[in-house]
């Protein structure tokens, strides 16, 4: 657990499927994220980590536009998917959302069975044509997150009575159901057993060979075992951003260095 | 972690050793003060128990007499000399018969009555005898007769109500001493009721009239019933149902779910609670000002009495629902918008109904509110005294019709003492009506909740 040699990289870059170019946002009168740029690869896992308050999840919020939900969150800057501005007037943020999914830092499941709860995203977009192909669809979900084998006696038994790592998992097949383009990953282990982490890394790993995937974490370990890039976040800057093994074994930053080692944050 | 020292500070004494099998003095005062607050707790639900007995022990005491009845039951010869001079059965002439005519055959049916039984009472006189059937009786047998103009000429077995005096005799309203100084009845009459219960002509049962009967004339309260009025008033809960409900949760998601928050929403906030706070009788002013005067809507319908309630209930409504949607936790919100659905798409398979049981919680409180519900209705002039039964939904919603907790204020108004009763009955018939409404809000809630 503690080795901390970063696995062999992919050298070749991909192109960038996300762009956030001066990416600024406030809070009311509260700076949270400070004219950041960072360039999201496809067919990547992108890890921000970060000191906790540092502003990890509101910029992960921003890459679907979830900021729009808070009414005193204000976002300046350009982010582009696939060279589109995801803030141009013209962009629906449902349709972004359907692209772009996302596991939040709680987890949230709907109070309705845990069928239901995967089921959900695939029925509002037309992804099965019929109950069989939903079923797939539903057990495919429920595999790639790790839990099929503990819930699929009791599909219908309601999501909220599931275990708060079971329900975390629930979450993450509930985002891979609707097979989004990108997938942002909000301290999706943060509640889960060293096994179901193992098989959660798996299926990010898995998950890299089509998406791109952006996972927040406050594991040095995860971040250095799932991720091919880094990004460090400090006070809402984005202090330092480079393939993980640099950034875990070479760090350019003074503040990177502490952070790693473990002597800020 | 720089400075502060986890040790405590030098000098302070070290805490004394204590047993935990004996209370220190700390946690006997706390013990204490929660043992107090508990009694203090309790006295305030019995004494809102209390209170709730009372009320309805006295209620169902001067009420429950209301459900039953004195009814006499007589064989009626309906003379041809009387009723139908001409003898040609012509409708129109059967009608010019107006309802005094048919008094003397109720006369003549008590004393052959008395005659079959061979009941003698010493200083009865006829007018007396045949007083002792309810004034309602003679429109009863003329709505026979012209139902059945054949039936002229023959004998004919009805069950007719006895005078009020009489009935309250037998519910120990009326007594021997206030008989004789009652001109409405005596001693006699009473007498003879007894003779006639003895010789099973006079019966007490059950009075489905209660429930089903219009109101009757201050002289007739032995006649008097609450249908008119039961049907106005479920005609003015459906009104307010179909119009306070979708009205009322449309507003609600407007507000809490897709209304910017600024000043204008703010204003609309402040004034849904103020219109909660409204006086009723107010809605009355404007619902006479509006919907009667400016709309010309029919008095006393309960169109327009559904209509007041509305505006009356919607504050309520609206402030239940849009609390019951904020209890809903924003995550489940955003768990919706995450997997790419729209702001409608979020509310309608999520947040409505997890908002459901408190959204129909309120809505039950503000119709049963609506139902008690007097004053404004007065001024909309749904007191008027009503006869006919309003035709059946959506004609009848423009009918004249009465309202139970109007029909209430105007029976307390009347100044026969029977009427009291009859209030005290229309009470538990309100109140049984809300305990309906209650279980099924109750039920239905338990239904929603169970979904999940
Ligand atoms: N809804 C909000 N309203 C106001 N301020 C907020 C809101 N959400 C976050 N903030 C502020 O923005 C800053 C960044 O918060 P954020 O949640 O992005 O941190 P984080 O890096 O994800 O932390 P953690 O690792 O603890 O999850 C914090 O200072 C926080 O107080
Ligand atoms: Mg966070």
């Amino acid at each position: 657990m503690n080795d901390m040699r970063p696995i062999e990289r992919m050298t070749n870059t991909e192109a960038n499927k996300i762009t956030a170019q001066d990416v600024n946002v406030f809070y009311g009168d509260t700076h949270a994220i400070k004219d950041v740029n960072v360039d999201i690869e496809d067919k990547t896992v992108t890890a921000f980590i970060g000191p906790s308050g540092c502003g990890k999840s509101t910029f992960l919020r921003c890459l679907n536009r979830m900021n729009d939900t808070i009414d005193v969150a204000r976002v300046s800057g350009k982010i582009l998917l696939d060279d589109e501005d995801i803030y141009d007037k013209a962009v629906d943020p449902v349709q972004l959302r359907a692209k772009v999914g996302m596991v939040f830092q709680k987890p949230n499941p709907f109070p309705k069975s845990i069928y239901d709860n995967v089921a959900y995203g695939p029925k509002i977009h037309g992804l099965a044509r019929n109950k069989a192909e939903l079923d797939e669809i539903v057990e495919r979900a429920l595999r790639r997150g790790a839990i099929w084998d503990e819930v699929k006696d009791r599909l219908d038994a309601p999501g909220t009575g599931l275990s708060g790592g079971q329900q975390q998992r629930l979450c993450i097949a509930r985002a891979v159901a609707t097979e989004p383009e990108v997938l942002l990953m909000d301290e999706p282990c943060s509640a889960l057993d060293p096994i179901a982490t193992a098989q959660v890394e798996e299926l990010i790993d898995e998950l890299r060979q089509n998406y791109s995937v952006v996972i927040v974490t406050h594991s040095m370990q995860q971040a250095a075992r799932v991720s091919q890039k880094t990004a460090f976040f400090h006070l809402g800057s984005l202090v330092e951003f480079g393939e993980t093994g640099t950034i875990f074994t070479n760090p350019s930053d003074p503040r990177t260095e502490s952070y790693i080692t473990g002597r800020i944050g | 972690m720089t400075d502060t020292s986890l040790t405590p500070p030098a000098g302070a004494a070290p805490r004394a050793k204590t047993s935990l099998l004996r209370e220190d003095a700390h946690t006997s005062r706390r013990n204490a003060a929660e043992k107090r607050f508990r009694m203090y707790g309790l006295i305030a639900v019995m004494c809102g128990i209390l209170a709730l007995v009372m009320l309805l022990i006295s209620i169902v005491n001067s009420g429950a007499s209301a459900f039953r009845q004195s009814y006499v039951t007589l064989d009626v010869y309906l003379d041809e000399a009387k009723l139908d001079k001409k003898g040609e059965r012509n409708l129109e002439d059967i009608k010019k018969v107006s309802t005094f005519g048919y008094s003397p055959l109720i006369k003549n049916a008590v004393l052959s009555a008395m005659e079959e039984n061979g009941i003698v009472i010493e200083g009865l006189s006829d007018k007396e005898a045949g007083a002792l059937i309810s004034k309602e009786a003679p429109a009863t047998l003329r709505y026979f007769v012209l139902d059945n103009p054949d039936a002229i000429g023959t004998t004919q077995t009805f069950t007719l109500l006895a005078n009020g005096r009489v009935d309250g005799y037998f519910k120990d309203r009326v007594t021997m001493e206030s008989a004789a100084l009652d001109k409405n009845t005596s001693p006699e009459q009473l007498m003879l009721a007894d003779a006639f219960l003895e010789a099973g002509v006079l019966e007490n049962r059950f009075n489905w009239s209660f429930l089903t009967a219009p109101d009757a004339s201050g002289q007739r309260p032995e006649a008097a019933g609450l249908g008119v009025a039961m049907l106005g008033s479920l005609y003015m809960m459906l009104i307010v149902l179909v119009c306070a409900l979708p009205i009322g949760v449309a507003a609600s998601i407007y507000l809490e779910e897709f209304a910017p928050k600024n000043w204008l929403t703010d204003l609309i906030e402040v004034n849904i609670a103020n219109l909660a706070a409204v006086p009723s009788i107010v809605f009355g002013i404007l619902g006479l000002a509006v919907f009667i005067n400016f709309a010309g809507l029919p008095q006393s319908a309960p169109i327009v009495g559904g209509l007041v309630l509305t505006l009356m209930t919607l504050p309520t409504i609206i402030i239940a629902t849009r609390a019951s949607l904020k209890a809903v936790p924003p995550s489940i919100r955003d768990a919706a918008l995450g997997v790419g659905a729209s702001k409608t798409q979020s509310v309608f398979h999520h947040v409505l109904p997890l908002a459901a049981p408190g959204i129909l919680t309120g809505t039950i409180i503000g119709l049963a509110q609506a139902l008690g519900e007097t004053a404004p209705l007065l001024l909309i002039g749904m007191v008027a005294f009503v006869r006919e039964y309003p035709g059946s939904p959506p004609d009848g919603f423009f009918d004249p019709a009465s309202a139970l907790p109007v029909q209430i204020y105007n029976w307390t108004q009347r100044s026969d003492p029977a009427f009291v009763e009859r209030a005290s009955g229309a009470i538990i018939v309100l109140l049984v009506f809300l305990l309906c409404m209650n279980a099924l809000a109750i039920f239905l809630r338990r239904r929603f909740e169970r979904r999940w």
